[in-house]
C-alpha cells in the first residue's frame, strides 16, 4: 500500500522539514491543526461547500475531439480546472488553506506567486474572508504577468516584487518565508504548490486531490473505463499530484508529469529537475531534486511560463519519479506554444502556459497510440494572464 | 578539550563575556576575509563566525544578502572557505571558527566529505539554519565524528521539548536568536531575552550565545548582562558595506574594538 508522507512529512528520502528555528513551532502548529481539521465533519463539509459554490465544481471533463482527430491517435479528454473560479486549480487549495487560517485564528495572509494564479487565488479567498493578503511575486514575474498583478490589486491584495536573486518564483518563496519569520503569531502562510517544509506537500495534495477524485468518477460515466494515461504539468507539483494521487493503485492507467524544458534539456536553460537528472538537495524546507551547480548553489531556471520557473518540484513527484509509478518528461518553450495554438484554432479555448505543456506532450505521444486509447490531460489554467507572453513571441505589441 | 569549550572555560574563569563577531567570507573579496578574521581577532573577538554564502539566504535580512550576492559574484565557494580558514589558522592556533550558513552546499559536498574536510582546516563548529535537530541526527553524525562541535539557534518561539531536544544534540554553545525576524532587523526586546534566558537554561548547560539585532556597544553590554556571549552580524557587514576597500579592515577593528571595550567594562 501507497502511504506517504511518514510523521515527519517523508516522502521516502524526499520532504522532510528544513526550517529556521523560529518557523518550526509555526510549521508543528499547522500540521497538529491540519491533522484535527481534515477529519472534522465540520470542516469537510464548509470545504466542499464553497468547491461547489464559489469554486464551481465539479469541473467538467471534455473531450478535445477536433483536437484528436487532427493529430490522430488517442483521444484527448481535458479536466477543465481553467473553468474554475480565478482561472487555475490553485484555488482548490487557496480555499482549503484560508479555511484553516480562520480556524487557527490568524487574520493576515501571505503567498508567493509565479504566474499570478496562486497570488490571485489567494488575494480572492482573504477577500472572501475577510482577511489582510501581501503576495510576494519576483520583479521579472510582475512583468511577465502584469494582468495578474492589476486583479490581485482590485482584490485589494498588497503586491510586493522581489528583487533579489533571479526575481522569479524561488525569490518570491524566500521573500515569503522571510515575512512568516517576522510576523509568524499573527501570519498565515498560504503556500501555493505540493512542496515547502511538512505538511505544506500533504496539505496541498489533499486540497488539489479533489481533481483526480472527481476524474475518477467522471471518466467511467463518459467514457466507461478509465484513462491509458494522466498527464499534467509540474511546477512545484500541486496540479499534477492533485490529479495523478488518486490513480496512483489504479493499475494500468500510466501517470505523465511535464516539466518545463525552456530551450531544451541539453541547453541546461531549463526547470525540469525530474527530467534533467537535478542532484537532490534542500531548498525552502524540504529536501527534492534540485536544479543546483557543483557547489551547492541554486542555479536560474528558464521557462516561458512563470508559474513552472521553478528549480526545486515537490518531494512526492521524487518519490514516484523513483518508484517508476510516475513518468516525468520535458517540454520545450516552442512545444508548448504550438500546443498553446492548437487548443487555441481547435477548441476555443486558450490555456495557461503552464498548462500548454501537458497538452504538448500529449499531442506527442497521441499519434503513436491507438484511437482507441484515452489520454486525460489536467488543464490546469486558463491563458488570459499569458497574452503579452504570447504576443512578444509572436512580435505583436497589445 | 576543544578550542570552543577552552575559549568559554577562560572566560568564566575571568569573569568576562564572549564577543563573537560574523563576517561572510569573501565579502567585499576573497583577499580580505583572513585579513578580516585576524583583525577581529586583534580586536577581542572571543569565536569567529564565518558566513557560507549561499544563493537563497531564506533568514537572511537585506544586508546579509547583499554581502552573500557579493560573495558569489566573487567566486566564493564552500571549497574557497575552506582554504580561508587553513589559511587563518596558519597564523591563529586558538581562536575557534564556525562556520554559518544553509545547508545545501554541504550537502552537496556530501557530510562526511565535509567534515573531514572542515577539520583538517582547522573549523570548530558548524551551523546550518535550515536544519533543525528532526533532519540532523545523521548529518551532524558525521561532524562529531571530527571532533565538529554542531551549533543550534534556539527562538523566542521555541517551546520546552524543543528546547531539550536540541540541548541533547548541542556542543559547543548555544545561539539564541534574539527577535522574531531575519538578521538585522532592529527590533531586539531585552526583557523578553530577560525572560526567555532562564527557560532555556533550565535545559542547555551550555553557554548560551544571543544574537539578531544587536547593533551598538550598548545594547551589546546590556546583553552580556543576561547572556554568556554577543553575537554581532548584520551591523559589522554593514561596516564593510559602506567602507571604502582600503578601510574596510580598520574600520571592523575599530568598531569591534569598541563592543569589546563596552563588554568588559566594570
Ligand atoms: C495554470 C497553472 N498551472 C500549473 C502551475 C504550476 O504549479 P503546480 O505545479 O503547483 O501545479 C501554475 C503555477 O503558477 C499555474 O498557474
Amino acid at each position: 500500500m501507497y502511504n506517504y508522507p511518514d510523521n515527519g512529512g517523508h516522502f521516502g528520502p524526499y520532504g522532510g522539514i528544513y526550517m529556521a528555528e523560529t518557523l518550526m513551532p509555526a510549521v508543528d502548529e499547522l500540521r497538529r491543526q491540519y491533522e484535527h481539521f481534515r477529519d472534522d465533519p465540520e470542516f469537510k463539509a464548509e470545504f466542499a461547500y464553497e468547491l461547489k459554490h464559489y469554486v464551481g465544481r465539479p469541473s467538467p471533463i471534455y473531450h478535445a475531439k477536433r483536437l484528436s482527430e487532427q493529430f490522430g491517435g488517442a483521444q484527448i479528454y481535458l479536466k477543465r480546472e481553467d473553468l474554475n473560479h480565478t482561472g487555475a486549480h490553485k484555488i482548490n487549495n487557496a480555499i482549503g488553506q484560508a479555511l484553516l487560517a480562520r480556524r487557527m485564528g490568524k487574520k493576515r495572509v501571505i503567498a508567493e506567486t509565479g504566474a499570478g494564479m496562486h497570488g490571485v487565488a489567494t488575494a480572492t479567498v482573504a477577500a472572501r474572508f475577510g482577511m489582510e493578503c501581501v503576495v510576494y511575486m519576483g520583479a521579472e514575474d510582475v512583468q511577465r504577468q502584469a494582468p495578474n498583478v492589476f486583479r490581485m490589486k482590485l482584490l485589494g491584495a498588497t503586491v510586493v516584487p522581489v528583487e533579489s536573486g533571479s526575481r522569479t518564483l524561488k525569490d518570491a518563496c524566500n521573500e515569503a518565508i522571510r515575512d512568516w519569520v517576522t510576523n509568524v503569531e499573527t501570519t498565515f502562510y498560504i503556500f501555493g504548490t505540493a512542496a515547502g517544509p511538512h505538511p505544506y506537500p500533504m496539505l496541498v495534495r489533499d486540497f488539489q486531490c479533489v481533481i483526480g477524485n472527481e476524474a475518477k468518477v467522471q471518466m467511467p460515466e463518459m467514457i466507461g473505463r478509465q484513462p491509458d494515461a494522466v498527464i499534467a504539468c509540474v511546477g512545484g507539483g500541486s496540479n499534477a499530484i492533485g490529479i495523478f494521487h488518486p490513480y496512483i493503485d489504479v493499475e494500468g492507467v500510466r501517470l505523465i508529469g511535464v516539466e518545463a524544458g525552456g530551450h531544451g534539456i541539453g541547453s541546461g536553460q531549463h526547470a525540469a529537475p525530474l527530467t534533467g537528472n537535478a542532484k537532490v538537495g534542500v531548498l525552502h524546507g524540504n529536501k527534492v531534486y534540485l536544479m543546483q551547480d557543483e557547489n551547492g548553489q541554486i542555479v536560474e531556471t528558464h521557462s516561458i511560463s512563470a508559474g513552472l520557473d521553478y528549480p526545486g518540484v515537490g518531494p512526492e513527484h521524487c518519490l514516484l519519479k523513483d518508484l517508476h509509478r510516475a513518468e516525468y518528461v520535458a517540454i520545450n518553450d516552442d512545444e508548448a506554444i504550438a500546443a498553446f495554438d492548437a487548443l487555441c484554432r481547435f477548441e476555443g479555448i486558450i490555456p495557461a502556459l503552464e498548462s500548454s505543456h501537458a497538452l504538448a506532450h500529449a499531442l506527442k505521444i497521441a499519434p503513436t497510440m491507438g484511437k482507441d486509447k484515452a489520454l486525460l490531460v489536467n488543464l490546469s489554467g486558463r491563458g488570459d494572464k499569458d497574452m503579452n507572453t504570447v504576443a512578444r513571441i509572436k512580435g505583436i505589441t497589445l | 578539550m576543544s578550542r570552543i569549550q577552552a575559549v568559554f572555560d577562560r572566560l568564566k574563569a575571568q569573569q568576562r563575556k564572549a564577543l563573537i563577531p560574523f563576517i561572510t567570507a569573501g565579502d567585499p573579496d576573497p583577499q580580505l576575509t583572513v585579513p578580516l578574521l585576524h583583525a577581529l581577532v586583534g580586536a577581542g573577538a572571543d569565536v569567529l563566525e564565518l558566513g557560507v554564502p549561499f544563493s537563497d539566504p531564506m533568514a537572511d535580512g537585506p544586508t546579509i544578502q547583499r554581502a552573500s550576492e557579493r560573495a558569489l559574484k566573487n567566486g566564493v565557494t564552500l571549497r574557497s572557505v575552506l582554504a580561508m580558514v587553513a589559511e587563518f589558522r596558519q597564523q591563529d592556533a586558538t581562536t575557534p571558527v564556525v562556520l554559518m550558513g544553509y545547508g545545501n552546499p554541504i550537502e552537496a559536498m556530501g557530510w562526511e566529505a565535509f567534515a573531514q574536510r572542515a577539520a583538517e582546516a582547522g573549523v570548530d563548529g558548524v551551523l546550518t539554519v535550515d536544519f533543525p535537530p528532526e533532519e540532523s541526527h545523521a548529518a551532524f553524525a558525521h561532524l562529531e565524528a571530527h571532533g565538529l562541535d554542531p551549533i543550534f539557534l534556539l527562538a523566542p518561539t521555541t517551546v520546552d521539548a524543543r528546547i531539550a531536544e536540541v540541548a541533547k544534540l548541542a556542543r559547543g554553545y548555544v545561539y539564541y536568536v534574539s527577535l522574531k525576524g531575519v538578521t538585522g532587523a532592529g527590533h531586539l526586546d531585552l526583557s523578553a531575552i530577560e525572560q526567555k534566558l532562564p527557560q532555556l537554561r533550565k535545559h542547555i548547560a551550555l553557554p548560551i550565545g544571543v544574537g539578531f539585532g544587536i547593533r551598538d556597544a550598548e545594547t551589546a553590554r546590556r546583553v552580556a548582562d543576561l547572556a554568556d556571549a554577543v553575537v554581532i552580524g548584520s551591523r559589522i557587514v554593514q561596516e564593510i558595506e559602506q567602507s571604502p576597500r582600503e578601510r574596510v579592515v580598520d574600520n571592523v577593528k575599530q568598531f569591534v574594538a569598541g563592543v569589546r571595550a563596552a563588554l568588559d567594562k566594570k
